[in-house]
């Protein structure tokens, strides 16, 4: 009954919510809202479990004094310094000391990570655009058309040609024509791919995320 | 009333008759005084070709109400500052306010929601002007609104579910009864075993990334799913494996997936609750955690697999620098780029859903791929078939797929 169990529930939620995509009438139509609402409780009990899991992880790392133990020191000071501010002294509101430090510790340093990524996308297009094959030359040529379309330096190259054949032009029929060809090839497929896994999932076939075979 | 003159006073008139409409105006206007206008006011003229209906394709309890602006709204005289909406179950009194709404548009729609299935209603919509004139208010009903059993717009999605559940469930048939049935490779899935193994010589451990969405999500299922098959693998060869996520929803079904792949591989000794680990909902947060398990603990082989965003580059640039082994897959398109630069190995939109069963080789699994591939098949020709059809200039088929 282990298995089973959680099967069933799969199987009648799983149908219950093609059947509230089709039908309005009650009580198919609150069906959605009504699973939403009983995952958002759910998991905002789950996030109980998070916090212990992570306390927990931490602690042992300390008391054992594991290597590069000092970080969960850190982790574990981020963790109580933004929640005991948050539930006992003042709130969250504008003003107060959680506030304070989201907007003075968290917010920076999540711009940060953000930030990060410029020079990411600098390394990563650094290998993608070697053109060491055709399929990379033809990618670089592609880049290359919609990076400078999309500045205005790409028209001014191009000024001596007509309307609609300046550079923004190459740019925009490359993202429109084939890129969104591609990107729809792509979404096309995932979305079949969605209908069958969730069909394997609510006749229980796929039973792997319960942990089975 | 003055609804004539407006519309005449766009016409060249003549100065007498101008004159004549000014005073027939005037006096109008000083008439209708004692019928709902203000002392001050003039009546604007009424709200053009009102309508209600019960909204379609609902669950009930709501009358759609629509009409197009009164002629001295903005595009005439512009006095008109608002419309009022009054609600009754009778045709001649009882009326009471249920909504005003602000003048300036050519098309005005208000959704009742206020009213019970069932029941006759009426509705007057009345124009208003700043000076608290408005116009002569007219009856429009009755009309009951209803719950729908159907959904009208939906048709070619039931019909599109049919084809594809019904193709699905025919090939798990046929490989139930052992059919042969060829599946493509995909070399992402066929790297998973060289990649476990290559974590398991060096003696590092295996980092594993299941998306940074819930349990709500098919591509965090499909994530779940590989994970077992990964763990299976991880148990099998000894090599420690973690799972850093980003929800505890996820976290729970996690753990079990891992403990049970350990249990089922008979090496339940090897199993540990810290495998799986809650770093943080929040995104970049989550992005710095796995950043910095990746620079400590070097993983030999990264596997990215679910829904990612912004951070997707972050996290692959960063298992390319430690020189990790990097086999990604995931449906978001605009992810796939970074993922196809900066890993070994990457499994696009549809790849991914089909890991588990391609990894699994059980016989119903891999039937419902093949399934798939003939729904693919048949939507292929339903685009050729539209472009063909649309170029003569027929839209009865794009308009049958069309879902509202």
């Amino acid at each position: 009954m282990r298995r089973e169990i959680p099967l069933i529930i799969t199987f009648v939620c799983g149908l219950a919510m093609i059947a509230q995509f089709f039908i309005p009438h009650s009580p198919f139509g609150g069906v959605k809202d009504y699973f939403q609402q009983s995952y958002m409780i759910i998991a905002a009990f789950a996030m109980l479990l998070g916090i212990g899991n992570l306390t927990k992880l931490h602690v042992g790392k300390i008391s054992e004094k594991r290597p590069q133990w000092g970080y969960s020191v850190v982790l574990l000071a981020g963790l109580l310094g933004m929640t005991i501010p948050g539930l006992f002294i003042g709130g969250i509101k504008e003003g107060t000391i959680f506030d304070f430090l989201f907007k003075n510790a968290f917010v920076p340093m999540s711009s940060t990570m953000f930030a990060l990524l410029a020079f990411f996308v600098a390394s990563a297009s650094y290998r993608a655009f070697r053109a060491r094959t055709v399929d990379a030359a033809l990618l670089l040529i592609a880049g290359f058309v919609v990076m400078l379309g999309r500045a205005p330096i790409g028209d001014y190259l191009t000024w001596f040609m007509p309307e609609g054949w300046q550079m923004s032009d190459y740019a925009n029929w490359i993202m429109e024509i084939p890129n969104t060809a591609g990107q729809r090839a792509i979404m096309m497929g995932a979305a079949l791919g969605v209908v069958a896994t969730s069909l394997r999932v609510i006749v229980g076939i796929e039973r792997s995320y319960l942990g089975g075979e | 009333m003055l609804t004539p003159v407006s519309r005449m006073c766009c016409r060249p008139l003549s100065v007498p008759v101008q004159i004549l409409f000014l005073a027939v105006t005037i006096m109008t206007a000083g008439v209708s005084l004692g019928v709902g206008t203000s002392s001050s006011g003039v009546r604007p003229g009424p709200p053009v070709n009102p309508s209600v209906g019960d909204r379609p394709n609902d669950a009930g309890s709501a009358i759609e109400i629509t009409w197009e602006a009164s002629f001295d709204d903005s595009r005439g005289r512009g006095i008109v500052n608002s419309y009022s909406i009054f609600r009754s179950t009778e045709a001649v009194s009882g009326f009471a306010n249920v909504a005003t709404i602000n003048s300036g548009r050519e098309r005005y729609q208000f959704v009742d929601e206020a009213v019970e299935d069932g029941r006759r209603y009426f509705y007057k919509i009345v124009a208003e002007t700043g000076s608290g004139a408005f116009s002569e208010p007219g009856v429009i009903g009755p009309i009951i609104s209803s719950a729908q059993w159907f959904h009208s717009d939906r048709y070619s999605m039931l019909w599109a579910l049919i084809v594809v559940s019904t193709s699905v469930l025919i090939f798990i048939s046929l490989a139930r009864k052992g059919k042969e049935l060829y599946i493509r490779p995909i070399a992402g899935l066929q790297a998973v075993d060289e990649a476990v193994g290559r974590a398991t010589e060096m003696g590092r451990p295996v980092l594993y990334v299941p998306g940074i969405l819930d349990m709500d999500d098919v591509q965090t299922i499909a994530g779940v799913a590989i994970l077992g098959r990964v763990a299976r693998k991880t148990a099998e060869y000894e090599t420690p494996l973690s799972v850093p996520v980003s929800r505890s929803v996820v976290m729970s079904a996690a753990q079990e997936t891992v403990k049970e792949a350990y249990w089922d591989m008979g090496k339940p000794d090897a199993y540990r609750p810290e495998m799986v680990r809650y770093l943080t909902d929040d995104q970049f947060g989550y992005a710095a955690g796995v950043d910095g398990i990746m620079l400590r603990e070097r993983p030999a082989t990264v596997f990215f697999m679910g829904a990612f965003y912004a951070e997707s580059l972050i996290l692959a640039e960063t298992g390319h620098s430690i020189g990790a082994i990097q086999i990604a897959g995931t449906a978001m398109t605009s992810q796939l780029p970074f993922f196809v630069t900066a890993c070994d190995y990457t499994l696009i939109g549809e790849e991914l859903f089909a890991a588990g069963a391609y990894l699994t080789e059980d016989p119903r699994l891999l039937g419902s791929l093949k399934g798939q591939d003939v729904a693919k098949g048949l939507a292929i020709a339903f685009i050729f078939i539209g472009v063909i059809l649309e170029s003569f200039g027929i839209h009865w088929l794009t308009d049958f797929l069309k879902v509202n």
